[in-house]
């Protein structure tokens, strides 16, 4: 027996030993000129895309546009350049796994496309350096920056530096269905001024047979969906932020979020919505096909919505009549003038980019490369017949006036808009959230989901000292 | 971990080694060849066995998290991640609604069915038998996540097949009996195994016996009490076990339910997949899949000790 307990005193020291690896060590900066000579280079892009599947449009762009012209490109001067995509087609959330499994082991491709809202985690956990670390001042120097918003670049930014080129931008709108608004006799040209407007609408289309009024996302089978289309939305027509940057403090248990969930009460319990809708695995996707059905009369989404969801012939719930039938419209604060920053109207915007991996073995390459693809060729390249908001200011004069509903996003909502905090906790919240809006929609009143939701956040945070309440 | 009852087994050191002196155990190899022999595997469990569990130990008792600060820098918080799980009401939830699973599930649904299956296909005609074996077979071993698209369709609320069959349109199965729906599956999908031990198992009762009870009159509960299950005691156990251990550890349902609806679908795998993947609490994950852990083994002892008791 002496034998082995030998062993396993062995085994569990070596195990001890290797288990201090935990975390990540503070390496001294790198030499950002390392490779810069080369004549063979190899770079690899990642992206949630794949050719075929899930943003088959950006898989399409890299593989058959990007590596060509940039590998053509680099042959003129001389230099051997081997570019390699990886593509994924899964959910978010396991992307971001892999990637943030990726960074940490100092593997993984040298230009990776992260979601806006990643940027602060994946900083604060050192799997992602601002750029003029990873590159030098060169970063500053590029002509792009000038062509893309504050707002948008913020996106990418974290404490007030660039971790990466953002990759358009996208804002939240109200779409409604027309037919039915004639109806219910209401008007085609619909601008509500306040939450009570929408209300009223919805219990107008109630009396519609087989109509559900209003869809506004809610429960944690939605996701993030209920939290950028839905709760934070709501909560900026409020007059507050789900974080404020000067207080440093989280919304818990305010009047606020009573109200926004008030609204959720407001919506499920009076039979405007479909609460069972909200709570089944593939609601969202349920709640896209019942809109483009034309049995669903108003919902809060994106400009995604427009361009990938209802699009006549491409949408993944196609409506063939949507420029006639579909009408948008700003979402109205609370109150007139109860939004943030006295606004009427609200958005929230996100949008994600693309950063270079800390780990590249040719930092100056990988940054030709990321400029490349955010050229306002390479990026009007990308939109093609499409329509989408890209990041640079002078694509977007050019191809949106194609679309009525793009250059409304743009022109309209994009200056109202708030962002998300690009913080590691943020998620946390969201699921905070996501749970006390399906609380209110399986019966709960807003004042004891707030309660819970408060709870929710304090064990997130580990403390009550940064959250606000009253 | 049930490999871990694979472990080779410790030497015998104690070995009588008569001819020479440098061989003291039964093989005659000696203790130097004798380690070399074990060792590859030895270091095979070691590495994929015993290094995993106590990384997943030490993970456990920090901070350490998917992304954030924690993520470069895990601080250890001691029991900390033990303590909150088990002060967790959704812990709480999740493990009662897995003990519910499996008894419902696997110990009285698949056990019972599977029996009942084994046990009328003895008395059907050969090409009958195999038609109703395939069909069972097929649902063992068609992929998860085909088994689960089909699910969905079948219980879909609005175009799905169930509802269509039943006319009630409109019932979300999901949603109101989301529990009930996700055992009945589990029911539907494992049961096959359970018929085929019990298929072999039923053969090893002896025709005599049952002849005999049949003649002095025995009923067919008798028959099934006094007769059969004395014979097969030890099947029913091992397959018991078995099964209570896959649906404990079963993932499935998440690609059913998700977890949902709020949570009653949330048996300790999706528990943790959302907790630790979804949510990035590393440590606080590693530290509930190690309760898992001692819980899995509480049920292999328990049913390692009822199969002993009267051998």
């Amino acid at each position: 027996m002496r034998r082995i307990a030998r062993i396993i005193a062995v085994t569990t020291g070596l195990a001890l030993v290797a288990t201090g690896c935990l975390g990540q060590s503070e390496d001294e900066p790198e030499d950002t000129q390392r490779g810069a000579d080369a004549t063979e280079v190899t770079l690899t892009i990642a992206a949630n895309a794949v050719s075929g599947g899930k943003n088959a449009e950006e898989a399409d762009w890299i593989e058959n546009y990007v590596i060509p012209e940039f590998v053509a490109q680099q042959e003129a001067d001389g230099v051997d350049v081997t570019v390699e995509f990886q593509s994924s087609g899964v959910d978010d959330e396991d992307y971001k796994s892999k990637i943030a499994l990726d960074l940490r082991t100092g593997s993984g491709a040298d230009i990776v496309s992260l979601d806006g809202i990643w940027v602060g985690e994946f900083a604060e956990a050192g799997y992602v350096l601002p750029l003029t670390e990873v590159v030098g001042d060169t970063v500053d120097e590029w002509d792009g920056w000038e062509q893309i918003p504050d707002a948008v670049q913020a996106n990418m930014s974290f404490n007030d530096e660039r971790y990466g080129v953002p990759a358009g931008s996208d804002g939240r709108v109200l779409f409604y269905n027309k037919e039915l608004f004639a109806q219910a006799g209401l008007p085609e040209d619909w601008q509500p001024t306040s939450w009570e407007e929408i209300l009223d609408a919805g219990r107008a289309l109630q009396g519609i047979e087989g109509v559900t009024p209003i869809q506004l996302n809610a429960g944690t089978a939605m996701g993030e969906a209920t939290t950028m289309q839905g709760v934070l939305p709501l909560l900026v027509g409020t007059g507050q932020r789900i974080y404020d940057e000067d207080a440093g403090t989280w919304q818990g248990n305010t009047q606020n979020i009573r109200d926004v969930l008030g609204l959720y009460q407001s919506v499920y319990g009076e039979g405007l919505g479909d609460p069972t809708l909200q709570q089944e695995a593939q609601g969202r996707d349920k709640s896209f096909a019942e809109f483009a059905a034309g049995t669903v009369g108003i919902l809060m989404e994106g400009d995604y919505f427009w361009r990938s969801v209802i699009e006549p012939t491409a949408g993944v719930a196609p409506m063939p009549n949507r420029d006639e039938v579909v009408g948008f419209t700003k979402l109205p604060a609370m109150e007139p003038g109860s939004g943030i920053d006295g606004q009427d109207f609200v958005s929230m915007s996100g949008g994600g980019g693309r950063v270079l991996n800390p780990a590249t073995e040719f930092p100056q390459q990988a940054w030709e490369l990321l400029t490349f693809m955010n050229s306002a060729e390479a990026t009007t390249e990308l939109v093609g017949d499409g329509a989408r908001l890209t990041q640079r200011q002078d694509v977007n004069d050019e191809l949106l006036a194609n679309d009525p509903m793009l250059s409304f996003i743009a022109d309209e909502v994009v200056p109202l808009s708030a962002y998300r905090p690009g913080l590691a906790v943020y998620p946390q919240i969201s699921v905070a959230l996501q749970q006390a809006t399906l609380d209110v929609v399986t019966g709960m009143t807003p004042e004891e989901a707030a309660a819970s939701y408060q709870d929710a956040v304090e064990a997130a945070l580990g403390s009550a000292d940064d959250i606000a309440s009253d | 971990m049930a490999q871990q009852t694979a472990l080779p087994p410790a030497e015998q050191p104690t070995a009588p080694a008569p001819s020479r002196t440098s061989a003291t155990d039964v093989a005659g190899l000696g203790r130097g060849r004798a380690a070399a022999f074990v060792a590859p595997a030895m270091l095979l469990v070691a590495v994929f066995l015993v290094f995993p569990a106590l990384w997943t130990l030490y993970i456990g008792v920090t901070n350490y998290r998917l992304t954030g600060v924690q993520a470069r820098t895990p601080e250890i918080v001691g029991v900390d991640n033990y303590v909150d799980a088990l002060g967790d009401p959704t812990f709480h939830n999740a493990l009662f609604l897995t003990l519910v699973f499996v008894l419902f599930s696997a110990v009285l649904g698949q056990n019972l069915l599977g029996f009942a299956l084994a046990r009328s296909l003895a008395t059907l005609r050969p090409v009958m038998r195999r038609v109703v074996e395939s069909l069972v077979l097929l649902a063992w071993i068609i992929p998860s996540s085909i088994v689960a698209f089909l699910w969905l369709a079948l219980l879909d609320r609005d175009a799905g097949t169930l509802n269509a069959l039943l006319q009630t349109p409109g019932l979300a199965w999901l949603i109101d009996y989301p529990l009930v729906s996700i055992i009945v599956f589990n029911i539907w999908r494992g049961t096959a195994f359970s018929m085929l031990l019990y298929s072999a198992a039923l053969a090893s009762v002896p025709p005599s016996q049952l002849e005999t009870a049949r003649l002095v009159g025995a009923s067919r509960w008798q028959t099934l009490r006094d007769v059969v299950f004395p014979h097969i005691r030890g099947h029913v156990l091992t397959n018991t076990l078995l099964i209570s251990l896959w649906t404990f550890n079963d993932f499935t349902p998440f690609l059913i339910t998700a977890g949902g609806p709020n949570d009653r679908t949330e048996i300790l795998p999706v528990y943790i997949y959302n907790t630790a993947i979804s949510g990035g609490q590393m440590g606080y994950g590693a530290a509930v899949s190690l309760i898992m852990l001692v819980i899995n083994l509480i049920i292999a002892l328990f049913y390692i000790r009822l199969l002993r008791e009267r051998r």
